[in-house]
């Protein structure tokens, strides 16, 4: 029996469980309630009292043995929990029933029932973050008992190509300390594209975010504001088939026009189609610092006999600078973390360069390599993905966690 | 009297100022302009390329059901025609004279889709050599090559063959994967929006929920992937591939945006109707459910919608969960392997026969236009339902 | 001139002649105001709303001119006509006549940034930048190149400070962001910026409404001083500080001058009933 299947079976079997208890519920307090005595609560809301009673410790067996059986402590058989979950059901069932009394309070009950189901919905999110640390830093772990931290941090050389031939089972054919994963070459194509990426950016989203909040009519503004959005619905796989098609043929034409030589995965079409990308990001966040900043502030400035221009350059941007670093490190952080547009254009050559003709290769192209491939999940080459990815979500963690901090600096400024 | 206020004219100072500030306002509009035509020339690009991928060329073929062609169907087709039929076109045909074996013998007239290299030359785009140059204009002279609409490009799955390769069995994937993550992260979003606007206490848990919360909603999506990969397929054995893994891997990204737009949208009910509420004698859960969430609904719809087509995009954590394979037919359950839009493009775009790459394109507009008519819906019933309090 | 001080003339025409006038007349041992501002016939509109209904008034150089009236009776709106403030406000439509020193404000040939040299303004919420005291004082003076050197602008936002009356308050750290003062000294920072450009008339709109009595009291001790420099407008919702600060003083009302005449004789002797009604408290 499946797990599906279990769970359906199971909710199969609670659903007429509950429509039972709730009519036995509402008719017992119904038939109390006829002969003169006053309950507390509506009778529904004593249909819904055993309805919990019987639901509610049912689907904790069931939980509880799951959670037991992942975890390993003990390994129930799927009949048997499915059984004892009933069981338990029919009891709640009876309990509950049997507890309906004049005075027993149902609705504050049922209200305790669902403020514990909204928290324990709300704790989901803390349990994606801590699943996050967990299994990535678990697996991580196990990669950094093969390779030593050292190497992976000042490492210039990422080649985990041979141990595919390990993984392969002929690991005794290239000897040991053939493959190397020194993630520098990685980490520098990343923070290539990224510089590149917000270097098109943040001149183009922040004069944009001026003119539609500064300069532009109302009109202006409700056309222009929802025509750069469209550049942020836009999925990144299809961004990375613009690059690769149709930009960086582009730059090779050009670059051969001026008699340089560029490769056809050059790291420079990534990033600037990248950028393009984060337009929108930084122009809707920077647009909506500007507006934040109060009107008292311009017009003191303008009372003093200052340029529309001068007021913007000199006293509203100064104003808005938090926000405006605050929204250039969410860019960033999502250029650190950008994958389809990478995978699709940038090389898988791990290259240490300064030139943004040349190709490079990047954190999260290898994370998807190491990934796509068919290997045993724990060659070192695939746990390296969870190395990668446990550097990638601490970056991009800690730069949104400071411009959070900015941002709210800046709100209570000007609240 | 001296004029003064008009002054300015005259002072080289004041004139710099003005010069300098017409320049301003230049690199702005000049800023904004090379978004718009960035856009432009993306959608040109885009849809030039993509086009031709919604039509398909046909010839008019005799099909021979022959003894040889029950063993193999392209024995069906004139020998001369067979470098420009399509093999996927006459490869159903031993099956159909297995199924009804009265067809044996019998002759058919039927319009089968070409080759992809000979589809590629009428659209202009690839050359042929030129004896078969010659035919195939000779043919297309005889009226016995047209040019239809592709209705297959909606109708068939992927294929190894680009003239016969079609989205329906990714977008069928897309929509398992969207349903899974809708029925994971809409219920859980909005009871975790409701408990902590309307419900939680402002002490340490709830603070660090709402940080929590926050940060999710910047976690590159690929760390998603690797969760979904470490947690959903290696701890709790969901299929690698399966629409079930990839819908709670998205469903876990799409989740913090459904929290927050449901709590902007909580919040955006004024305070009085829920204090009106209260005075009636109304339990905390009564006012939430009879008078602030039918408030918020229509925010709380929009921000669903807005997080359901980022979801509809998303490639990267579905690559990392193995949703990129070779899928021919629609999956038939949330359990089988399945690919989605997004993964298909990708996986045509690296294809490096030419004849996919219109594929790629057409692939790309049709998954714009439904996120482009996902998010005019959500604009659309944002500006409907939109209240000023 | 067979105008007397006491009985201002309130209509345009009277007044027109007095607009010529560009010295000081001695009459009877008292001086007979120079007109330094005057708006003639001045009707605005926001949108389909019209907000200031044909207004005359003229205010006197080196004289405090007071705007007082009900909440929305156009007092603020008149006053950011003044300086032209409210061209920042889209669908804002202007008829009529605004003068500084019989120039035309509104004429197209006008340079608005210049205006604002001549015409100052102080907020009712005091609005220092982000800065600090002394880049907030230094900040227009580099700007409109009337100080350049480092000792000249010193001197400049030594002299600002000391004439506002907060030097001896922040002479030890100007270097402090301005937005961390007090609001009393935020606003009097917000004086000595506007008194830094050099204008010939600050308008302040409602500038102690904001702050604490004793701020109030500073601020309008300040004022009082000023007044021997400076052409000053200043809307105030206070009446007692109208009667304090102010020469004279105009009542406005559902965007008319009702009444304009020097304080004395307008809070003691009233022509109009609104007028009275409106200084005894009876409504507003």
């Amino acid at each position: 029996m499946g797990i599906g299947l279990t769970t359906l079976l199971l909710l199969a079997a609670l659903a007429p469980l509950g429509f039972l208890a709730y009519r036995l519920g509402r008719g017992k307090a119904l038939g109390a309630m006829a002969t003169g005595i006053s309950m507390h609560s509506r009778p529904q809301q004593y249909g819904w009292y055993s309805v919990v009673w019987m639901g509610l410790p049912a689907l904790g067996v069931a939980i509880a043995a799951a959670v037991l059986s992942v975890v390993g402590l003990i390994s129930p058989s799927r009949e048997l929990v499915l059984i004892v979950s009933i069981a338990v059901a029919l009891m709640g069932l009876a309990h509950g029933l049997r507890a309906i009394r004049p005075e027993v309070r149902a609705r504050n009950a049922l209200d305790n029932v669902i403020r514990l189901l909204l928290l324990s919905a709300a704790l989901i999110s803390i349990m994606t973050t801590v699943a996050i640390v967990f299994s990535i830093l678990f697996e991580a772990m196990r990669f950094f008992r093969e390779v030593s931290v050292w190497e992976f941090v000042t490492g210039t050389v990422w080649s985990p190509g041979d141990t595919f031939l390990e993984a392969a089972g002929r690991g005794d054919e290239v000897g040991e300390g053939t493959s190397f994963f020194g993630s520098v070459p990685l980490f520098a194509g990343t923070f290539m594209v990224t510089a590149i990426a917000m270097a098109t950016a943040l001149p183009i989203g922040l004069l944009s975010a001026i003119f539609m909040s500064e300069y532009a009519t109302r009109r202006q503004r409700g056309l222009a504001k929802p025509i750069l959005e469209i550049l942020a619905g836009i999925p990144t796989v299809v961004y990375g088939f613009f690059a690769a098609i149709t930009v960086t043929p582009i730059i090779v034409d050009i670059a051969t026009f001026f008699g340089l030589d560029a490769s056809y995965s050059n790291i420079l079409s990534p990033g600037i189609v990248m950028g393009i990308m984060i337009i929108p990001f930084i122009s809707s966040l920077s647009d909506d610092v500007i507006n934040s900043i109060p009107q008292s502030l311009r017009e003191g400035a303008y009372a003093l006999g200052t340029t529309h221009s001068e007021t913007i350059r000199q006293v509203i941007l100064p104003a808005a600078l938090p926000g405006v670093i605050s929204a250039f490190l969410l860019g960033v952080s999502r250029a650190l973390g950008e994958t389809m547009i990478v995978v699709m254009a940038a090389g898988v050559r791990p290259n240490l360069t300064w030139n943004p003709l040349e190709d490079m290769t990047t954190v999260t192209v290898n994370i998807v390599y190491s990934l796509t491939g068919d290997l045993a999940f724990d060659s070192p080459q695939t746990l390296s993905a969870f190395a990668l990815g446990l550097v990638l979500f601490i970056v991009t963690l800690s730069l949104n966690l400071v411009s959070t901090y900015l941002v709210r600096r800046f709100k209570q400024k000007y609240d | 009297m001296q004029r003064r206020l008009t002054g300015s004219a005259s002072d080289p100072r004041i004139r710099a100022r003005y010069r300098r500030e017409t320049r301003f306002k230049a690199y702005t509009v000049t800023a904004l302009f090379v978004a718009f035509a960035i856009i432009v020339a993306f959608f040109a690009d885009i849809i030039s390329q993509g086009y031709t991928a919604f039509w398909r060329t046909e010839i008019q073929v005799t099909l021979d059901y022959n003894e040889r062609a029950e063993r193999i169907g392209r024995f069906a087709i004139n020998e001369d025609l067979r470098e420009i039929v399509s093999r996927g076109a006459v490869r159903g045909i031993p099956l159909e004279i297995r199924n009804n074996p009265e067809l044996a013998g019998t002759t058919h007239e039927r319009w089968v889709p070409v080759y992809s290299r000979i589809d590629q030359y009428f659209k202009g785009k690839e050359a042929l050599p030129p004896e078969l140059e010659q035919q195939v204009l000779q043919l297309k002279e005889a009226g016995v090559i047209r040019s239809t609409f592709n209705w297959a490009f909606f109708t068939a799955g992927d294929s190894k063959l680009p003239e016969l390769a079609g989205i329906f069995s990714a977008a069928v994937g897309s929509i398992f994967v969207l349903f899974v993550t809708l029925m994971f992260a809409f219920p859980i979003g909005v009871l975790s929006a409701i408990y902590l606007e309307e419900f939680a206490p402002d002490n340490k848990l709830t603070q660090a929920i709402e940080v929590n919360i926050n940060n999710l909603a910047a976690v590159p999506s690929i760390i998603f992937g690797l969760l979904g990969l470490a947690v959903f397929i290696n701890t709790f054995g969901v299929p690698r591939s399966s629409a079930l893994v990839g819908g709670l891997t998205l469903g876990l990204m799409t989740l913090p945006i459904i929290i927050i737009s449901t709590r902007a949208a909580l919040r955006a009910v004024p305070d009085p109707i829920r204090l009106g509420a209260f005075a009636m004698g109304c339990s905390r859960w009564q006012v939430v459910r009879d008078h602030v969430l039918p408030l918020s609904l229509p925010g709380i719809l929009t921000g669903t919608i807005i997080g359901l087509a980022q979801a509809m995009g998303e490639t990267a954590p579905l690559i990392i969960v193995g949703m990129i394979a070779y899928i021919p037919e629609a999956p038939s359950s949330i359990f089988e392997s399945a690919t989605v839009l997004p993964a298909q493009v990708f996986t045509w775009a690296s294809e490096p026969r030419k004849a996919f790459m219109e594929k790629t394109a057409a692939g790309i507009i049709v998954l714009l236009a439904i996120l482009l008519t996902l998010n005019a819906t959500a604009v659309l019933l944002r500006r409907k339902f939109e209240r000023r309090w | 001139m067979e105008t007397e001080l006491k009985n201002t003339p309130t209509t345009a025409a009277e007044t027109q002649s007095m607009a010529d006038n560009t010295g000081e007349q001695t009459m009877g041992g008292k001086a007979v105001p120079e007109v330094k501002m005057q708006a003639e016939d001045l009707n605005l509109w926001y949108g389909d709303t019209q907000a200031l209904h044909s207004i005359n008034l003229e205010m006197y150089a080196r004289e405090v001119t007071a705007l007082i009236g009900p909440s929305g009776c156009g007092k603020s709106t008149f006053l950011r006509c003044l300086n032209r403030m409210n061209d920042l406000i889209p669908q804002v439509r202007l008829e009529g006549r605004v003068s500084l020193d019989g120039e035309d404000i509104y004429d197209h040939s006008v340079d608005v940034v210049q205006l604002r040299t001549f015409v100052g303004m102080v907020f009712q919420k005091p609005n220092p930048f982000p800065k600090s005291i002394y880049e907030n004082i230094a900040y227009a003076p580099r700007l409109h190149g009337t100080g350049t050197s480092r000792s000249e602008l010193d001197d400049l936002v030594e002299s600002s400070l000391k004439r506002a009356g907060l030097w001896n308050e922040v002479a030890d750290r100007l270097d402090t962001p301005g937005t961390e003062l007090s609001g009393g000294q935020q606003q009097r920072l917000c004086i000595a910026r506007a008194i830094a450009v050099n204008p010939e008339v600050i308008l302040m709109d409602e500038p102690a409404s904001a702050l604490d009595p004793l701020a109030t009291a500073t601020v309008e001790e300040l004022i009082h001083e000023l007044k021997d420099n400076y052409t000053i407008v200043i809307v105030t919702h206070n009446l007692q500080q109208a009667a304090r600060v102010a020469g004279y003083t105009a009542f406005f009302h559902m965007g008319k001058v009702v009444e304009y005449n020097d304080t004395d004789t307008l809070f003691t002797n009233p022509r109009e009933q609104r007028t009275e009604d409106y200084i005894t408290g009876r409504f507003g």
